[in-house]
């Protein structure tokens, strides 16, 4: 067996020391290939390196450690083992509730290091086991699951959850000096795209500069799915559903003839009856 | 105030009061008082007197505490408490009618009269002036209600406003001991024992200046600007710590600004918005400023930082810092103070606080 490669993700330089320093002391083969100090290089980093292990910070700037967790489940290449993961969290009550239900490793800062040594043991079974006998697909479902579990805990975005705001029936996309007033029911997607939301009809498409976290609350759920961590379909306009081998779900729309992607973790809302 | 008063206090207190001994007391000396009255002019039997009065007073109490009652029961279905003015004057005056009038016919009927209408053979002025008369225990009867009702709603204002008092206070030190930055300035503290030993003692240091300084904070109501200045510096200190170089700090206070007296940890919670909201959102961190300057009447204080900026801001987070600052400042200087949030306005954005109190403490306005 090669030595175990970990990625540590967590935006206080000093914590990021003092973890890869008591991991050193507890488990000298484990080889750390690379440190983020926000959820987007977290992102791209754990992509790059595929590490077996990723410690990831809750809070982090730009994107926290959940949605970069649930964004590397969507995006990893299916032939290869999803790491383990372990949240550090300082202190987030629903997180952890959520962390317990899930049965997800998750260490509390500031980390004990009878508590981490036991975490470590507990990896460490875990990536023998995994070799034994679990294939890629396996892990990637298994952890999966794990993170649709996830999906929507009350702190997944670290923040406090305005309440009901009410439901958008047009949306008003500018264009120069004009607010184009897009009523809902013709919106076939949202697409996230840097700062913007793209907003595609069947026969035209705008750009809004409110985050897709902040529309969607605004949404009838019924009506649009959120199917990818950047996409959001109206389901009327969802002509057929066809599952990929790689886990992913190919959406073909009514009215457009660009097809949509279903990630992992939104594939079981297309499951035939 | 009264609003929020608890209704049921208010309603206990307008419960009857017919087994509260110091109601019949009154009555009885009421009626004791009248006989002696009317025996002055009227030569009778004092113990007949006696009981023709008590009845009488006793049927006006009864009659207008029943009414009374009533109207309580059907006003405070709309709003409790205390019911309108004329529904007070009207059962009063129906109370002392049905009162008189039953209690003048049993208290005929005692003095051996029979049934007798006690408003018979008297012409219409001396039924005026009787029916004036019964009006004493009706009076006192309101004006007993009223008392307890007023001494209710105060305590129960009292015991409100200690409560909220109580609460505010909690969710200060909640807020400025919030339990994610402690533990991870203590697990940052724990690193750096290990690492540098001399770096960590001044962090504990820091760290003991702002706690000590937050379970301070309310019990001085004022103290020197230098002393505020010193405790943001702990604050940033510590995150200086923390973020490295994500936050870069400026604070800038003119000397002879340094024994103006501020309320403690008043720039402690803009600060941290400053950090929690602003700063450590953004990827790339920035700066945070703290000035204080004067243009001879007033102390301008400023708080900005480079961060995300108060769009972005605004749906993380909840406003607490920065209305119990503005409650502060207006508790203690009245209108003489205020307090304004905006967008920085030059390239670099973020978000600019600014507020102006007096140099000297004037007395607060009520």
């Amino acid at each position: 067996m090669t030595a175990a490669t970990a990625l540590i993700a967590e935006d206080e330089p000093l914590l990021a020391a003092g973890l890869k320093a008591d991991l050193a002391r507890l488990w000298p083969e484990l080889q750390v290939v690379a440190q983020a100090g926000d959820g987007a290089q977290a992102l791209a980093l754990a992509l790059q390196h595929r590490p077996q292990l990723c410690f990831l910070d809750i809070r982090m700037p730009g994107m926290t450690g959940l949605e970069a967790a649930q964004a590397m489940a969507e995006d990893w290449p299916h032939d290869t083992p999803f790491p383990l993961l372990v949240f550090v969290t300082a202190y987030d009550q629903y997180a952890l509730q959520a962390f317990e239900a899930q049965a997800v490793d998750y260490l509390v800062k500031p980390v004990d290091p009878a508590r981490l040594a036991a975490c470590v043991s507990r990896l460490q079974s875990r990536l023998q086991d995994r070799l034994a006998r679990q294939t890629p697909a396996d892990a990637l479902q298994a952890a999966v699951d794990q993170l649709r579990g996830l999906i929507g805990s009350a702190s997944s975005a670290g923040t406090t959850a305005t309440a009901n705001p009410p439901r958008m029936t047009v949306v008003p996309a500018q264009v120069g000096n004009v607010v184009h007033m897009v009523p809902v029911e013709q919106v076939v997607y949202f697409e996230a795209a840097d700062k913007y939301v793209r907003v595609v009809t069947a026969d035209r498409e705008h750009l809004i500069r409110l985050p897709l976290k902040d529309l969607l609350p605004q949404l009838d759920p019924q009506a649009f799915w959120q199917v990818h961590r950047g996409t959001v379909v109206q389901a009327r306009y969802i002509e057929n559903a066809k599952r990929e081998e790689s886990g992913k779900v190919t959406l073909r729309l009514v009215g457009r003839s660009e097809t949509l992607t279903a990630s992992r973790l939104y594939a079981h809302l297309f499951k035939g009856l | 105030m009264s609003s929020t008063a608890s209704p049921h206090a208010v309603r206990q207190s307008t419960r009857w009061p017919l087994t509260q001994g110091r109601f019949w007391l009154t009555l009885l000396g009421m009626s004791v008082a009248i006989t002696g009255l009317l025996l002055l002019f009227n030569r009778q039997d004092p113990w007949l007197m006696f009981l023709n009065t008590a009845s009488i007073t006793f049927g006006c109490a009864l009659s207008i505490q029943i009414l009374l009652n009533l109207a309580i029961r059907i006003a405070g279905e709309r709003r409790p408490g205390w019911p309108p003015l004329a529904w007070t004057v009207g059962a009063v005056l129906l109370g002392t009618v049905l009162g008189y009038t039953l209690g003048g016919l049993l208290g005929n009927l005692l003095m051996g009269r029979g049934m007798l209408n006690p408003l018979s053979g008297l012409n219409s002025r001396q039924v005026l002036a009787s029916l004036a008369f019964a009006l004493v225990p009706g009076a006192i009867i309101v004006w007993y209600y009223h008392t307890r009702e007023r001494l209710a709603t105060a305590e129960a204002q009292a015991q409100n406003a200690q409560r909220l008092a109580a609460e505010n206070q909690l969710r200060l030190l909640q807020s400025q001991l919030e339990p994610h930055m402690l533990f991870n300035t203590l697990a940052n503290l724990r690193v750096l024992i290990a690492l540098d030993p001399a770096r960590a003692q001044t962090m504990l240091d820091r760290l003991i200046g702002f706690l000590r300084a937050t379970l301070n904070a309310s019990r001085l109501p004022l103290h020197p600007l230098s002393e505020e200045f010193a405790r943001v510096d702990d604050y940033l200190a510590l995150m200086t710590v923390r973020m490295d170089t994500r936050l870069q700090v400026q604070l800038h206070m003119p000397p002879e600004l340094a024994k103006v007296p501020v309320p403690p940890l008043l720039l402690q919670p803009l600060v941290e918005n400053c950090v929690k909201h602003g700063l450590e959102p953004q990827v790339a961190g920035g700066r945070i400023e703290v000035k204080a300057a004067s243009d001879g009447h007033q102390l301008l204080l400023t708080v900005r930082d480079t961060g995300v900026g108060l769009d972005a801001a605004a749906t993380s987070g909840t406003r607490f810092g920065l209305s119990q600052v503005k409650e502060r400042l207006h508790t203690l200087y009245g209108p003489a103070a205020g307090l304004n949030i905006a967008a920085a306005t030059d390239a670099e954005g973020g978000t600019l606080v600014s507020l102006h109190l007096p140099l000297t403490p004037t007395s607060p306005s009520p």
